[in-house]
Order: structure tokens, then sequence, then C-alpha cells
């Protein structure tokens, strides 16, 4: 216990002193997570659903929970159910396996319901494009509001879309 | 050259990459009788693909990679294009079951028996069809229907079963998992995957060897450098090339960078399993300063389209090699006193113990590779001596120290990672500071008809990767095989007679890819 007393002391609050070259990430992080913030006046929930990665998108959805980029301080929590979810978050070009199952996670998200489409595969299909089986980008199968390209995006560009769809 | 005593004579694959010897098996019953040689003597299936070769006038090709102690014997059979069956292996090696499904769904060359349930197809494309025979089309048009499987039924009083996903709670990749228990005990686990399957393998047919690199890196994103390097690998010994020294260091400072930063998570993700968020955000914040650094170094936070054919696409300045051992420094420091806490924190150990279990034995039989497999205490590791085994160029000379342990619960997967870190550091460290001058890459000449085995030990296990060129110095095949494959059935046996609730803790340990093994 003392050890790990002392290394949170030792740790602190790491959003805080950036280093230096960093600094300017860091800062844009927070402004969009408190613009994010301001725009809804509430939690954001989001639903991610991987419609057939390469899981290169999931670990930058990942950072997005480190605590630099601390987005449950933001009020944006990931959610295990499309039901509770304001927001699905969909990776992939979406595979032919995948179509049936992103659909009804669409159908079970409570309108009004927001898409955020992620990463060059989400947004138009990427390196995998349309085939016997990938369907392709996520709008060929639902409704997309914002798209994020980038292979993989980074978590300021997710966070940047994220924003991009709250605000329309 | 002959193994075991068996008829087929094998010869030596060009390179310096990892040792490969290349066979041809006449017939079904010599590929089985080499099978059972290589399972008896404690050798493993590595991976097992076809290939359509009926454009040249032939039929089809099985081939059939085996990992022996001093490197992979990879073997060949020749199957008519009007009855291309043959010989069930999955008696011999259970990890054949999938495999040999995969192929059937792919290829349509299929077992004479055995396990005939498709795997990587659902409904998306007709029983009849088979998307990398070369006059199949794009087959674009079919209509997706929903299917069904059949799933293992298990009986008796009281057992029922618990279906979850495809589509799981969390951020995690897409697949079925059906569960079979008694109150909280889990009797049973069987997987339903392929939902992840794009359609990779197809693509890569009449690809140039630069655009195969980038597809390459996008198998499975978590481990892009070793797939890269593993393809680069197979590519350059098809060539007759070999990378230049500093682009091969540079290949293995990368590799090492990607081994590191998904060790951080993975520690991470399994404390914040077992309840300890301390360990979470400790650990996520030590891999966030990792992939910052990758960003500013490499323009790329996970290092894609670094390793390239030939060699590498950059070079790293003094300033960057001189980041990367004062970040490796700090690192080690902070992951010492980690390990420190997880070692000492009870309930986290409670969790962690005897969790999980796989043994030796069970890992030798599922032809297992990688962490899990070290964690249950075999030395298999393409990057450390063994008896019988010299690794190749860099990791020789480097005399890599492997990280092993006994008890095959998540305890010792984790500390497999822990021990692997520090390693790893003291390797960057070489690396970095012992970086020789040369070029960075060689030209890559294009060889019509050639073919090549590229073995690279990633973070997650052995990635492998067969490479075939066509006439015209295009890709006419490539399969490239993840650890997971091998590794999914360990899970299921692993997770038998633990609890429901201890399943995300048992499955985060492992950490397999769906899309390496889905394709
Ligand atoms: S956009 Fe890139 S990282 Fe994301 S799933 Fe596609 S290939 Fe992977």
């Amino acid at each position: 216990m003392i050890p790990m007393l002392k290394r949170i002391l030792r740790t602190g609050i790491v959003s805080e002193p950036p280093p230096a070259a960093l600094a300017a990430e860091q800062r844009e992080v927070a402004r969009l997570g408190e613009e994010i913030l301001r725009i809804l006046g509430r939690a954001l929930t989001i639903r991610q659903v991987d419609a057939g990665s390469c899981n290169g998108c999931e670990l930058e959805i990942h950072a997005l929970n480190n605590p630099y980029t601390n987005l449950e301080g933001y009020g944006i929590k990931f959610v295990a159910s499309p039901r509770h979810a304001d927001m699905l978050l969909v990776t992939g070009p979406v595979t032919k396996n995948m179509e049936h199952a992103l659909k009804v996670a669409w159908d079970c998200t409570p309108d009004p319901k927001l898409v955020v489409a992620v990463g060059d595969c989400g947004s138009c299909g990427g390196v995998f494009g349309e085939s016997y089986a990938s369907c392709g980008a996520v709008e060929k199968v639902i409704p997309v509001d914002v798209r994020v390209p980038g292979c993989p995006p980074t978590p300021v560009a997710l966070l940047q879309g994220i924003l991009a769809a709250v605000r329309r | 050259m002959r193994f075991f005593g068996e008829p087929i004579e094998f010869e030596k694959q060009a390179g310096i990459g990892s040792p490969a010897w290349r066979g041809r098996a006449d017939d079904g019953e010599a590929l089985q009788a080499f099978a059972v040689a290589v399972h008896r003597n404690g050798g493993r299936l590595a991976a097992l693909w076809g290939e359509d070769r009926r454009k040249g006038g032939e039929g089809f090709r099985l081939h059939v990679a085996f990992g022996l102690d001093m490197g992979h014997a990879w073997l060949g059979l020749d199957l008519p294009a009007a009855h291309p069956a043959y010989p069930d292996l999955a008696g011999i090696f259970p990890a054949a079951n999938r495999m040999q499904r995969a192929t059937r769904d792919l290829v349509g060359i299929a077992t004479d028996g055995g396990d005939q349930r498709p795997w990587l197809r659902h409904g998306a494309w007709p029983a009849d069809w088979f998307p990398l025979r070369h006059d199949a089309g794009g087959g674009r048009d079919f209509t997706n229907r929903p299917s069904d499987y059949d799933f293992v039924q298990v009986g008796g009083e009281g057992a029922h079963e618990i279906p979850v996903g495809p589509i799981h709670a969390g951020i995690i990749e897409p697949g079925h998992f059906r569960f079979s228990v008694i109150g909280e005990r889990l009797l049973r686990l069987e997987q339903r995957l392929g939902y992840q399957h794009k359609g990779v393998e197809k693509l890569f047919i009449g690809m140039n060897p630069a655009d195969g690199a980038r597809l390459v890196g996008r198998i499975s994103g978590d481990s892009t450098c070793a797939y890269a390097w593993a393809y680069a690998s197979a590519v350059e010994a098809a060539c007759g090339i070999s990378p230049p020294p500093r682009g091969l260091l540079l290949r293995a400072l990368m590799l090492e960078r990607e081994r590191v930063a998904n060790h951080l998570g993975d520690l991470g993700a399994l404390g914040n399993d077992a309840a300890l968020a301390f360990g979470f955000s400790q650990f996520m914040r030590l891999k966030e300063d990792w992939l910052r650094l990758n960003g500013k170094i490499f323009g790329h936070r996970f290092m894609m389209d670094r390793i390239v054919p030939g060699g590498t696409a950059l070079d790293l300045e003094a300033p960057a090699l001189a980041a990367i051992v004062e970040q490796g420094d700090a690192v080690g420091r902070e992951v010492k006193e980690l390990k420190k806490i997880y070692d000492e924190h009870a309930g986290l150990q409670d969790r962690f113990l005897t969790t999980g279990t796989i043994d030796a034995d069970l890992a030798r039989e599922l032809s297992l590779s990688g962490v899990a497999a070290r964690a249950t205490g075999l030395i298999l590791d393409a990057r450390v001596h063994r008896q019988g085994y010299t690794p190749p160029a860099p990791w020789a000379m480097l005399g890599v120290r492997p990280a092993t342990d006994e008890r095959g619960d998540v305890a010792a997967r984790a500390a497999v990672r822990f021990a692997e870190i520090f390693e790893s550091l003291r390797l960057l460290r070489e690396l970095a500071v012992g970086l020789p001058d040369s070029e960075l890459r060689v030209e890559v000449p294009p060889v019509p008809g050639g073919s090549g085995l590229g073995v690279i030990e990633g973070w997650r296990g052995e990635v492998l990767v067969g490479v075939a060129f066509d006439d015209d110095g295009k890709l006419a095949r490539v399969h490239p095989h993840d650890p997971s494959w091998q590794a999914w059935p360990a899970l299921e046996h692993a997770v038998m007679k633990d609890i429901v609730p201890d399943f995300p803790l048992i499955n985060k340990s492992f950490n397999l890819s769906y899309s390496g093994a889905d394709l």
C-alpha cells in the first residue's frame, strides 16, 4: 500500500505538466473535452462498435481513456449497451460477417443517435475497400454523421470528430 | 536434408531470416507420416494454407509449416484439380482444425474426414464458391444470409448456455463466445470467430510487393511491425536479398518498441480487470508516453509502413536514438516499482494466481507459441538460442534472454510480460547505441515464380508469412499467420473450471487478435 501511495503522490495529476513539445497536444485535448461538455451540458455516452477493423483504431480509442486524455473527466463515457448510448463510434470496413450485428446495434440505439465512422476504413473502406467479404465504409450499412479519417486517427482527431458530431 | 528419418528431402531457404527448410510431400500419406514424426519429436504445427496453382497448368497446393527445434519445415503437397483432398491432420495436431476449415472455405480444398463445419464463411458467400480461386471473380453480388452454427451441446442437469457477442461490452474486437455453465462454474467455452474476416488474402493477389507491405501491416494493427518484418523477410528470401545492417537493426528496434507498448497496455488492463485502477492509469500513462515518442521520431504512433521489403523506410538520427535510451531508462525504473506493487498486492495476486491455467503439455499439444507458451515454462522464442537452434540476425549477437514462468496462469502471463519488458529495454539500449552506419534498404528485384517464408517473434507470439510470386513478379499468394490461431483454442481450455466473472481477466491475459486470425 505504501509504495502505491508514494507512487500516486509522485505522479501527481499527469495531465498537468506535459513535456514541452507535447503541451500543445495536451491543451488541445483539454479544450476539446471542455467544449463537448459545454455543448452537451451533460454527459455523452458512447458505444464503440468494431465492425471489422484491424484493431489499430481500437488502440487509439483506448488511448482516449488514458489519464492524459481522461475523457471520463469531461463526462464522456463508454457504455456497454447501445441502448444506453447517444453515439455509436464505429471502426472497420464493415465486414459482411458483421453487417447484421452492426445494423442491430444501430436499431437498438435510441433516437436521436449520432454515428461517427472511425479511421480510413470506417470512412471510406481504407485498404480493404469493398469485396466479397467487406461492405466497405460504415455509411454503406448505417447512416453516418461524421467521418474521422486516419490510419489510425490520433486521439486528438478522434476527439475532434466526436465534437463535430455533437455540434450537429 | 531429412528430418526424423522421414523420406522427404528438404532444402534450406536462402537469406538471413529465420531458418526454414522447404520440401515436397509426394502424397497425403507422406504428409501424414511427416506430421506424426514432427509431433512425436515435440514439434508444432505452425501454419496451414492452400494455394490455387491451376493457372500454371497444375492443381492446388497445400502448404503446411511445422515448427521444429532448429527452425521451420515448410512442406508442400500438390493436389489434383479434380479432387483436391488431403488427410485430416487435426487428430495429430488439434490446431489444424480451424486452419483446415478456413482453407476449405477460401480455397476449396478439404480434408477427407473430420470437422467439416465452415469457419470463416458465415453467410456472405455460398458453400460452393471459393474466394481464393483465380477464376472465382469478385463475388460481390451474393446475398448476405444469416447463418447458423453447430455449437457442441453440453448436456447434464443444471447446465445452461450463455451466448456472448459478436459485439462485446467494451472496446474490443468482435467474436462469439458460447459458455456452458453450471451456476457460476464454466464447463466449456466454444468460440465462433470469423466476424473480422475482410478478405485480406484475396486482396494480396496481383499486388506489387510494396502495396503488399502496406496491407500486411494492417492484418493486426497491434502487431504491424511484426507482420511487416515477417512479410519483408519472406519477400527477401524469395528474391535472395538481405536488408543492410542498419535497416535490420532498426527493424529490431521497432519490433521491441512494439513489444513494450503492448505489454505495458496489457499489464495496465490486467490491473484494471482485477480492480486495481491505479495499475491501469499508471501503465496507460507509460504507454501513452511511449506512443508519443513513436509519433515524434517515427512519424507514426504504431510505426506502420516503416518496415518495408529490402530494409526500412526511415532512419533515426542521434537525438532520436538518445531519446529512446532516455525513455527506456525512465520506463524501466517505473515498471520496476510497479512490478513490486503488483507482486505485493494481495487482492491482485488472489485474482491472478491459479486462474486460467494451462500446462506445458497442453501448450505443446496445441502448438502454442509466444507469451502464453512461455508462461507454461516452454522456451519458445524465435529470438532466443535453444538446443539445436541459432536465432537469425540480429538476435544471435544480442543474446536475447528468454522469459519463462511455469505456473501457466494469469499471474505467469503477467510475469512473462514484466520480464519481457525489462529484456526489451535492454535490447533497445543496445540497439540504439550500437546502430551501425550503412544503407537503410536495398532494391527488391522482381522474381517471377519465387516464394519465401518469414517468421518473426511478435509481442504476442510467432507471426509467420508465406509469399509466392507469379510469373510477372506480382504477388500470387500471401498467407499471413497470426499466433492467435493456436492460442484461441488454448483460451477455451484455460477457462474450464474457472468461474464466469474470471473470464474477462483470463481473456485479457491472453489478449488475442481477432482480426489477425480472421483475415
Ligand atoms: S483505418 Fe487503419 S488502423 Fe483503422 S482499422 Fe483501418 S487499417 Fe486499421
